[in-house]
């Protein structure tokens, strides 16, 4: 193994030397507490190492790596492109299509492939009902983590007609493998369109039901405003995105901003955070921004809906998924972030580098930053609202 | 701005630092000295006509032939240009200076190339393993990696 | 009780325990009552059904519940303060079980018919801050002692509002002693002290609009003594998986639950003498009499625990600098003012 040459500053070996990061030599007074990697609300296998001062956070560091299952290794012994997205599928499982999504998009832009309207919109119905449920996910998990218990119910019991809307269409609820590489797995079944459009009558009351029980609770602003402030600089010079980038005010979404897929003829807007409860980009800005996102894309799937054109969804899947050598990036927003994708080719079947960045693997490492003179309680708020799933930080 | 007018104003100032470049490729990318990433990064983030202020990725890649290589996707959020910078180095001497001052996405991302490639981020505040267990051996993403028999007393393939 | 005093010693003795004895199987039976009445009430306001296959929809698991406990293995773990550690569920129950000596009951039920009833509850549930302290400092672990401290604060504030609010009652009323307090209520649901009491019209009309606030502080404040939402920072799950009592498993576990319910209780049982008229009837005289008035009381006590239990599963929970706000900047100069208020009012 090659020596480094930096000690770990942050890891604790022996308790009567305890540095603390920025490189202080500890008080007395100092707590450090362990929180995880099992814990009800670190959502997922993440520890966090906290220097408290009584209840006042002095340091936080994330280990990370718990969940680590090489997915980039894998990819590289895949026999061809097309066995990659089940991978891909796991890296967030709650929200497997716009991993999906992203990951054939880069695939078919080195093949340039001109895809069927049909499938795009198909793709764009999915990909918004996807971001749905994965939100459904991240605030029912975010009221749990300020001590409303009820709201995450209300939360699951929609996220189940979304995912019986799945399971009708590709056979699966949670892991679908569904867009494949030049076209879809399955076509829509017929009566996806109906059942769809009235999901979407049935859940914008919802929202709205859910907003009164928590997001505009007195007990639940007081907790949620002014916390965990992530200031617009601090956010993109640590490439933050997705509804933690839109919530410190920055207006900035990749549907719009570096378009893919039909989103150019849909009509939307991004949610930004505007601090209406305190401070642009506190927590109750993120919280905010994922409602009215909720919102917009019952919209969008709409109109995907009112203009799905006919075609056949496989017409232009390549038999063989054979690329020049070339490397290519592309990114997708998904429900966490940018899911960006770097592939490598070297004109075989199979891929020479899949390298995945993960939204909720940058978001994490900004949460130092921000928790410093929170209290305790602050900081699961502050880990709740960053949105992580470990299956996508660690791959 | 493009690709080539990017190379030009970075070659004007830093003139041997700029090893090479494929400006004809889908997504151009410009080969920098490894020992100068960071010069140029500060360049490339404060210059006003470049503003490279977002740094979309930073892999680290194997190129199977004796080099390592770290590549950064840049990106700007005021200009909304692109560009694609890679750092080669050898297998005997893999060293790349740390860009984390100037973007802060950067930490975890060095620490992961470190832990993967085995690519040491010269100047980097915390340079630990990130994903691989704090005692692993080896460096997991490289094309010659072994998979260790044992690790503490376990049997690791199964 | 004069019927039992020539009976020497040792009768004396076996009376007082069989006596004691009896709100303690109270306590049990309704403890059994409301485990099942809190997994319900969740369970309808979170959209969905609760048990629905133990007995007819559900009601033998409290039982079911209550056997897996007792099967359970004891766990200490090695690094605790085993004595601390093994004392502290007895001295949290024993605090609220002490309690409940002085609360009517019944025209002819009391434990202990002290003149200084009121004074007496709120001093002696005091004892579960000690418990909690122990408890949490016995565990050995970090989260436990976080829980503890924040809850021996939150307890020891609040008991400023719960004291004022009893002091208002206590002024109207002239007596500390909860049967007296209760009797004064006598006559109907117009004389019940929440709207002022049997006093004259202008009076009553005047003192009506601060008695409401006062009940409802007390039952904000009882809700921080008991550690239920929205002030159960405490035992704050999603922070501190269980607070205090996280290193307890099986009949210890069982016995801190027991009395979490046994002082939810208490408090609405207190807060309903003071207020709701205790045992008397809202009707006046009809449906009165010493067993009628042992069902309206618990029936009131039920009604408040039923709100402290639809409250939880509804609001989020405050945070600890936010709950001490509450109490000092809040409830307590309200309360002030509501004093002077009424002392002023009676004195016209």
């Amino acid at each position: 193994m090659i020596e480094t040459k930096t000690l770990p500053t942050a890891y604790v070996t022996d308790p009567r030397a305890m540095r603390s990061s920025s490189g202080k030599t500890l008080r007395t007074d100092e707590m450090i507490i362990n929180m995880g990697p099992q814990h009800p609300s670190t959502h997922g296998v993440l520890r966090l190492e906290i220097v408290v001062d009584g209840e006042i956070i002095v340091d936080v560091i994330p280990h990370i790596g718990y969940l680590h299952r090489c997915f980039e290794k894998h990819a590289e012994h895949m026999t061809n492109y097309q066995q990659v997205i089940p991978y891909c599928d796991r890296l967030d499982y709650c929200a497997a299509i716009n991993d999906e999504h992203s990951y054939v998009l880069a695939v078919e832009r080195m093949l340039k492939i001109e895809l069927p309207e049909r499938v795009e919109y198909i793709r764009v119905i999915m990909a918004e009902l996807q971001r749905i449920a994965s939100h459904l996910i991240a605030v029912g998990t975010f009221g749990i983590d300020a001590g409303a218990f009820t709201p995450f119910l209300y939360a699951f019991h929609d996220r189940e007609l979304i995912l019986s809307l799945f399971e009708m269409t590709c056979g699966a609820r949670l892991l679908y493998n569904y867009f494949w590489i030049g076209g879809l797995s399955h076509d829509l079944p017929p009566q996806f369109v109906d059942k769809a459009k009235e999901f979407c009558t049935y859940f914008k009351p919802r929202i709205k039901e859910f907003n009164d029980l928590l997001t505009f609770n007195e007990i639940f602003v007081k907790r949620t405003a002014n916390v965990g402030v992530l200031p617009k600089d601090v956010a993109i010079n640590y490439a933050c995105s997705g509804p933690m980038l839109r919530a410190s005010g920055i207006n900035w979404d990749l549907r719009r901003d570096d378009p893919y897929s039909v989103y150019h003829k849909i009509e939307w807007e991004p949610k930004i955070g505007k601090g209406e409860m305190g401070t642009v980009g506190d927590v109750w800005d993120r919280h905010i921004v994922r409602m009215r996102e909720m919102e917009e894309s019952v919209k969008i799937i709409e109109q995907a809906l009112a203009a799905l054109p006919a075609g056949n969804v496989q017409a232009a899947i390549p038999k063989r998924i054979r690329p020049d050598a070339g490397e290519i990036y592309a990114r997708t927003e998904t429900p966490r972030g940018e899911l960006g994708f770097y592939i490598i080719s070297d004109g075989s079947g199979t891929p020479y580098r899949v390298k995945g960045r993960a939204p909720a693997f940058v978001n994490l490492s900004v949460l130092p930053d921000i928790s410093r003179g929170a209290m305790i309680a602050d900081l699961v708020l502050i880990a709740g609202s960053v949105d992580i799933v470990l299956g996508q930080v660690d791959r | 701005m493009t690709a080539q007018e990017i190379l030009e104003s970075l070659k004007a100032k830093f003139g041997d630092a700029i090893l090479d470049a494929k400006l004809e490729a889908m997504q151009p990318w410009i080969s920098i000295a490894p020992d100068r990433m960071k010069d140029v990064a500060f360049f490339l983030r404060d210059d006003s006509f470049l503003q490279f202020d977002y740094m979309m990725c930073l892999s680290g890649v194997d190129y199977n032939d004796g080099r390592l290589g770290v590549v950064y996707h840049l990106f700007s959020m005021v200009h909304r240009h692109k560009i694609v910078l890679k750092a080669f180095c050898t297998k005997e001497n893999p060293h790349v200076r740390s860009v984390s001052s100037v973007w802060g996405t950067a930490n975890w991302h060095e620490r992961e190339v470190f832990d993967m490639y085995g690519i040491i981020i010269d100047e980097h505040p915390d340079l630990r393993r990130l994903l691989m267990p704090d005692d692993w051996e080896g460096h997991p993403l490289r094309k010659d990696y072994k998979v260790p028999e044992f690790y503490n007393g376990m049997k690791v393939p199964y | 009780m004069e019927a039992f005093q020539n009976l020497g010693f040792w009768g004396t003795l076996l009376v007082t325990v069989i006596l004691s004895a009896l709100p303690l199987v109270f306590i049990l039976l309704y403890a059994l009552v409301t485990i099942y009445l809190e997994m319900k009430v969740a369970a309808h306001v979170q959209d969905r059904l609760a048990y629905m296959r133990t007995g007819w929809h559900g009601v033998l698991q409290p039982i079911a519940d209550f056997i897996k406990l007792l099967q359970k293995e004891d766990i200490i773990s090695v690094a605790a303060d085993r004595r601390l550690f093994i004392l502290a569920p007895y001295v949290v129950f024993m605090g609220t079980y002490a309690a409940y000596a002085a609360i009517p009951f019944s025209s002819i039920f009391i434990g202990a018919n002290i003149d200084l009833g009121a004074f007496f509850i709120i001093g002696i549930s005091s004892l579960v801050v000690v418990g909690i302290l122990m408890a949490g400092w016995a565990s050995n672990n970090k989260w436990s002692i976080f829980g503890a401290v924040r809850s021996a604060a939150q307890m020891v504030s609040y008991e400023i509002p719960t004291a004022l609010a009893v002091l208002i009652a206590v002024m109207i009323t002239g007596s500390l002693n909860l049967q007296e307090v209760t009797k004064f209520q006598a006559g109907g649901i117009q004389n019940w002290l929440i709207f002022g009491g049997p006093l004259p019209l202008l009076q009553k009309i005047l003192i009506a609009p601060f008695t409401v606030i006062t009940f409802l502080i007390l039952f904000v404040a009882s809700l921080a003594e008991v550690n239920r939402t929205p002030f159960d920072l405490p035992e704050a799950e999603s922070e501190l998986v269980q607070g205090f009592f996280t290193e307890y498993s099986g009949m210890r576990w069982a016995l801190f639950y027991v009395a979490e319910y046994a002082n939810m209780f208490l408090v609405a049982g207190v807060a309903v003498a003071l207020f709701l008229g205790g045992w008397e009837s809202p009707f006046g005289s009809f449906l009165s009499g010493p067993i009628w008035g042992m069902f309206w009381f618990i029936i009131k006590g039920m009604v408040l625990v039923f709100v402290q239990i639809w409250l939880r599963w509804t609001l989020p929970r405050l945070r600890v600098d936010q709950l001490m706000y509450t109490s000092w900047k809040v409830l307590t100069p309200f309360l002030f003012v509501c004093i002077i208020a009424v002392g002023l009012i009676l004195v016209l």
